[in-house]
Parts: C-alpha cells; sequence; structure tokens
C-alpha cells in the first residue's frame, strides 16, 4: 500500500542532506502525484488558450477544462450548483473575498464579528480590517483545556449582534477539528453567517456544505496535491449574487460603458482577468486522485500515524505537547523539545532528512495565548508512513546532544 | 555539518547571561524583529561622544540568533559608531558569502565562528538579526 503512493510521489523517494526524504510538513502544502503533474502538463500541451474569450476550437476546449474543474469541485463539496464555486490564488484569496464584498458592505458600527484564537493570519487580519474600516467589534472564542472552543465563551460571546462567525474547521497549529455543524447551527439562530476556513479540513475529512449548511467555505489547492496558485471559494448563491465584485476588469462584465458597469453572473463576476486554468485542470485530477484513495483511508492512516506519534513522544521527558489529548484530532502533532528553540530543533532534524515545520504557523494570537514564542509541527498526509514518524522520534532524539544539553 | 554550526561556541554565547541586561544609561534602544519565526531581540547602546561604552540587549529566540548578538555585544564595546558600522557590514557580507578571505574576518573576532551559517540560507536571518538591529540603532546614533 505505501509503496503504491511512493509510486505516483518520486519527490518522496529524494535525498535531503544524504538521509531519505521524511516529510512531515504537509500543513504547509502538500507534494503533487503524478496525475496531477500529468494533468497540468496536458493542459499546456494540448488545451492550452484563454477560455470564455474566443470563439474558436482551442478556446472551447481550454473553457471545457476549466469549467469541468469547477463542476467536479461542486461535486466534491456537494455544493448545489458550480455556480456557487468560485476559483481564487487559495484560501487568504476566498476569505479576503468575503471580508471585502461580504464583510465590509455589509457591517456597521455596533456589529459584531466573531473568530477563534486558533484561526490562521489569513481568517483573522482580514477581519480586523473590516472591523477597523466598518466600525464592528472584533470577538475572540478562547480555548478549554484540552485545545478545544470553550462552550462557554460561544454562549456568551454569539448574540444577535454578531454578523459573521468565521471559524476554521481545523486549527493549522492544534490539528483539532471543530463541530462546524452545531457552529452553523448557533450562527443562523441568530442570524449571522458563518465562513468555514477548510484549508486544513477539506484536504483530510469529507466536507458536505449542504450537510454542514456552511454560508461560506474556503481552501486551497496546494495543500491537497494541487499545484500552488489555486483556490476555492464556495458561497451560497443567494449570499454571492448580493455581492459586489472583489477584483474588477476582464472577463466579469456584463456591459462596461464611460461610467458604469453591470456585471456578469455568478461565477465569472468574481473572477476577473485571466484564470488559472492549469491550475484548475490539478485540482480536478487532485480530487481525482483522492476520490481514488477514498477519505476513509486518508482519516484512518493519519490518525494512525498521529496516535503513533503522540504515543512515541510521549515518551521522551524533554518534549512539550500542545493539544494533543482530545479525541478530535487528526494530522498534526505540535511540540516543543525543552530548553531548544524550535528553529534549531528543524535545522537539526533537517540534517537527518526530517522535514518540519518551525515558528508561529502564522497563528501569533494562538501562540501567545498557547505562552509560546514558538513551535515545532510534524503533519501527516496519507502518504507518510510509520517508518516517517520513526525517523521524526530517532532525530528527536539526537537534539538536546547536538545543543549540548545532554 | 551540523557540528560546524553548533559548536561549543555557539552554545557558550547562546546561554551566556553577562549581556543580557537592561542598560541604566542607554542612550540608543531599536527592537529587532523576525516576523517569519518570531525571534525577537531588545538591543541598548550607551553611547557618548561617539564612542560606544556599553551595549546589553534582552530577547528570545534560536541559538543563532541569540549567540550572534551575544558575541556582538561583546565586540561593540569600546568601539567607535563608525567602526560599529563597518563591523555590522562586514557580519552581514560575511553571512551572505560575500567574503572568501578568512583574514578579512579578523576584526569579526569569535562572531566569525558563525561564517558557515552562508551555507544555510534558512538561518541567514537568525544570524543577522542582532546586526540589522545594530544598523538602525547606528543611524539613531548619527541623528544624535
Amino acid at each position: 500500500m505505501d509503496k503504491n503512493f511512493l509510486d505516483d510521489f518520486p519527490i518522496l523517494r529524494s535525498k535531503m542532506n544524504e538521509h531519505p526524504l521524511a516529510y512531515l510538513d504537509n500543513g504547509a502544502t502538500t507534494q503533487k502525484p503524478q496525475n496531477v503533474v500529468r494533468a497540468i502538463c496536458g493542459y499546456y500541451g494540448g488545451c492550452n488558450a484563454n477560455p470564455h474569450r474566443g470563439v474558436y476550437e482551442l478556446s472551447v476546449r481550454a473553457t471545457k477544462v476549466y469549467e469541468d474543474a469547477r463542476r467536479k469541485v461542486a461535486k466534491f463539496l456537494n455544493a448545489k450548483s458550480a455556480r456557487e464555486i468560485i476559483f481564487t490564488k487559495n484560501a487568504t484569496e476566498s476569505l479576503n473575498l468575503i471580508a471585502y464584498s461580504y464583510g465590509l458592505p455589509n457591517l456597521k458600527a455596533g456589529d459584531e464579528i466573531l473568530i477563534t484564537i486558533a484561526e490562521h493570519h489569513s481568517n483573522l487580519v482580514p477581519w480586523q480590517r473590516v472591523a477597523q474600516a466598518t466600525g464592528a467589534k472584533l470577538n475572540y472564542i478562547y480555548l478549554d483545556a484540552d485545545g478545544n472552543l470553550s462552550q462557554a465563551d460561544i454562549d456568551k460571546k454569539l448574540s444577535t449582534r454578531t454578523k459573521i462567525l468565521a471559524v476554521t474547521q481545523t486549527s493549522n497549529v492544534l490539528g483539532l477539528v471543530n463541530d462546524v455543524k452545531g457552529l452553523a447551527a448557533r450562527a443562523h439562530e441568530v442570524g449571522a453567517v458563518i465562513v468555514v476556513d477548510g484549508a486544513q479540513s477539506v484536504p483530510h475529512i469529507p466536507v458536505d456544505v449542504q450537510a454542514l449548511d456552511a454560508d461560506f467555505l474556503a481552501f486551497s489547492g496546494h495543500k491537497m496535491l494541487s499545484p500552488m496558485g489555486i483556490g476555492v471559494l464556495y458561497g451560497k448563491r443567494a449570499l454571492l449574487e448580493s455581492m459586489p465584485p472583489f477584483l474588477s476588469g476582464g472577463d466579469m462584465i456584463e456591459y462596461v460603458e464611460e461610467q458604469a458597469t453591470t456585471y456578469a453572473e455568478l461565477p465569472q463576476k468574481f473572477e476577473a482577468g485571466t484564470q488559472n486554468v492549469g491550475g484548475a485542470a490539478g485540482l480536478a485530477a487532485a480530487i481525482d486522485y483522492l476520490r481514488g484513495v477514498g477519505f476513509d483511508e486518508i482519516e484512518r492512516i493519519e490518525r494512525d500515524l498521529t496516535t503513533y506519534a503522540i504515543g512515541e513522544l510521549k515518551r521522551l521527558p524533554y518534549v512539550e505537547l500542545y493539544g494533543c489529548d482530545a479525541a478530535n484530532k487528526i494530522g498534526i502533532v505540535t511540540f516543543n523539545v525543552k530548553d531548544v528553540h524550535p528553529h534549531d530543533v528543524a535545522t537539526i532534524l533537517d540534517a537527518e532528512g526530517v522535514a518540519i515545520r518551525a515558528g508561529h504557523h502564522c497563528a501569533q494570537p494562538l501562540m501567545k495565548y498557547l505562552g509560546q514564542n514558538a513551535t515545532c509541527r510534524a503533519s501527516f498526509y496519507f502518504y507518510n508512513t510509520r517508518q516517517d514518524v520513526e525517523r521524526l522520534i530517532e532525530a528527536i532524539q539526537k537534539v538536546r546532544g547536538v545543543m549540548r544539553l545532554a | 555539518m551540523l557540528e560546524d554550526i553548533y559548536t561549543e561556541l555557539i552554545a557558550e554565547h547562546s546561554k551566556a547571561r553577562e549581556n543580557r541586561r537592561a542598560l541604566t544609561n542607554a542612550t540608543i534602544r531599536e527592537r529587532g524583529h523576525n516576523p517569519s519565526c518570531g525571534d525577537e531581540i531588545t538591543l541598548e547602546l550607551e553611547v557618548e561622544g561617539g564612542v560606544i561604552k556599553d551595549a546589553a540587549f534582552n530577547g528570545a529566540g534560536c541559538a543563532i540568533s541569540q549567540a550572534s548578538t551575544d558575541m556582538m555585544i561583546e565586540l561593540l564595546r569600546g568601539k567607535t559608531v563608525a567602526e560599529a558600522r563597518r563591523l555590522a557590514e562586514l557580519f552581514i557580507d560575511m553571512i551572505h558569502g560575500d567574503i572568501t578571505d578568512d583574514a578579512e574576518l579578523e576584526p569579526l573576532d569569535e562572531a566569525a565562528a558563525l561564517k558557515n551559517i552562508s551555507t544555510m540560507p534558512a538561518r541567514v536571518k537568525c544570524a543577522t538579526l542582532a546586526w540589522h538591529t545594530l544598523d538602525k540603532c547606528l543611524d539613531g546614533a548619527a541623528h544624535a
């Protein structure tokens, strides 16, 4: 089984610093299987033209590649219609689009935006800017001792003043999965919309936007086997139709006169300029690949690796773990080696061919809340193996020695 | 390769406490920060008549950033502002791999031990944080 995955990801057979690569930074970006690489090459090698513009056969082919990808994403998320799928650059752009085209025009002084302390900067800074521009207040849901969202805090802070609840489905630091369905119901009870950051969830668990009753959901292709530069915004059709465009220019118009413009229908209204068609082709191939593996299998593998890693790390007395006692956790293990800065840990692991992330993970408010300047993060995907975890543990055991602490 | 980076000297300087304090007569204070990793230092200088009489710092960060800061502090005491500026330039050039002749690095004294960082692009910012902060301090000194 493991061998089959490696055949599809030749990069995982590379050597780093004379050791085989153990790639454990999947929360940052994943590797790309050969079928995705082939889909991108196939598009540029055989179908490339500017979609939507030309009347000639090649442009029609390019348009088909792009719109087929949109339909595939709609089906993948169980959206009602492909018109509810907007292609963007990444989750960051998707979240900015919501902040600027939904948040700015709909919020006023006295309104509240509610987010969690575990948000990635991309689901935090845009809301700060909306709050500053509109006079709305930005509130935070904090965590309980396990690292889960505090129910008491949600009860206290979610009110009829709340217009937007923006929450990550899976924390990029702690790997904890939030009950988005429950939160959506709570948000709708008070008349708020829910914005879901799916960047760390969509690659790992099945996400059904209708079952969740999400108003908006954002994710990046590159964290789920696709090329960098293609992302998705899902939005309920009525909401998207009510919103002004985000970027404006070519391809998003109906009529342009000297002083006024009417805009194109969904989804083109939100897709100004030539789009990343090769990226969309890659994303479609990635969805095919994930379907082939199956989300049950993906979850099973990642759960096994996470549990195994946490168990082994707990045996090392000089390792501190964060958010590792919760049951609703997948794919991400965050830790520190006592008296060693995470960057030094990451350098020492790199010398053994083990790639992890060190730093604040674009979540500085969460780091401050955890009382850490920075942490180490190992994040798994289905192509990782127990052997990768063993290599991680062996490398961590060398850290204190290299730092002359042992 | 690791042994060339995490040497005994670097370990000592990263753990040293003597230069970690607040200066009572500081004339310049500057904060330095690596937003990508969270390393943070506050550098204080006491400059009188164009000469750095004393220097100290506080901060948190990786062994490389902390050792680099500590070595720099020791080098600065008694130097003129102009000399300090030349040292900062020399150190940053060394980390960027622009200096091939080791003899040129002599003025850096122990800080020359960080030369190997030039082969590790991911850690360049850690090594240069203090020295970029010093540069900002000296801009302040020139205007004082």
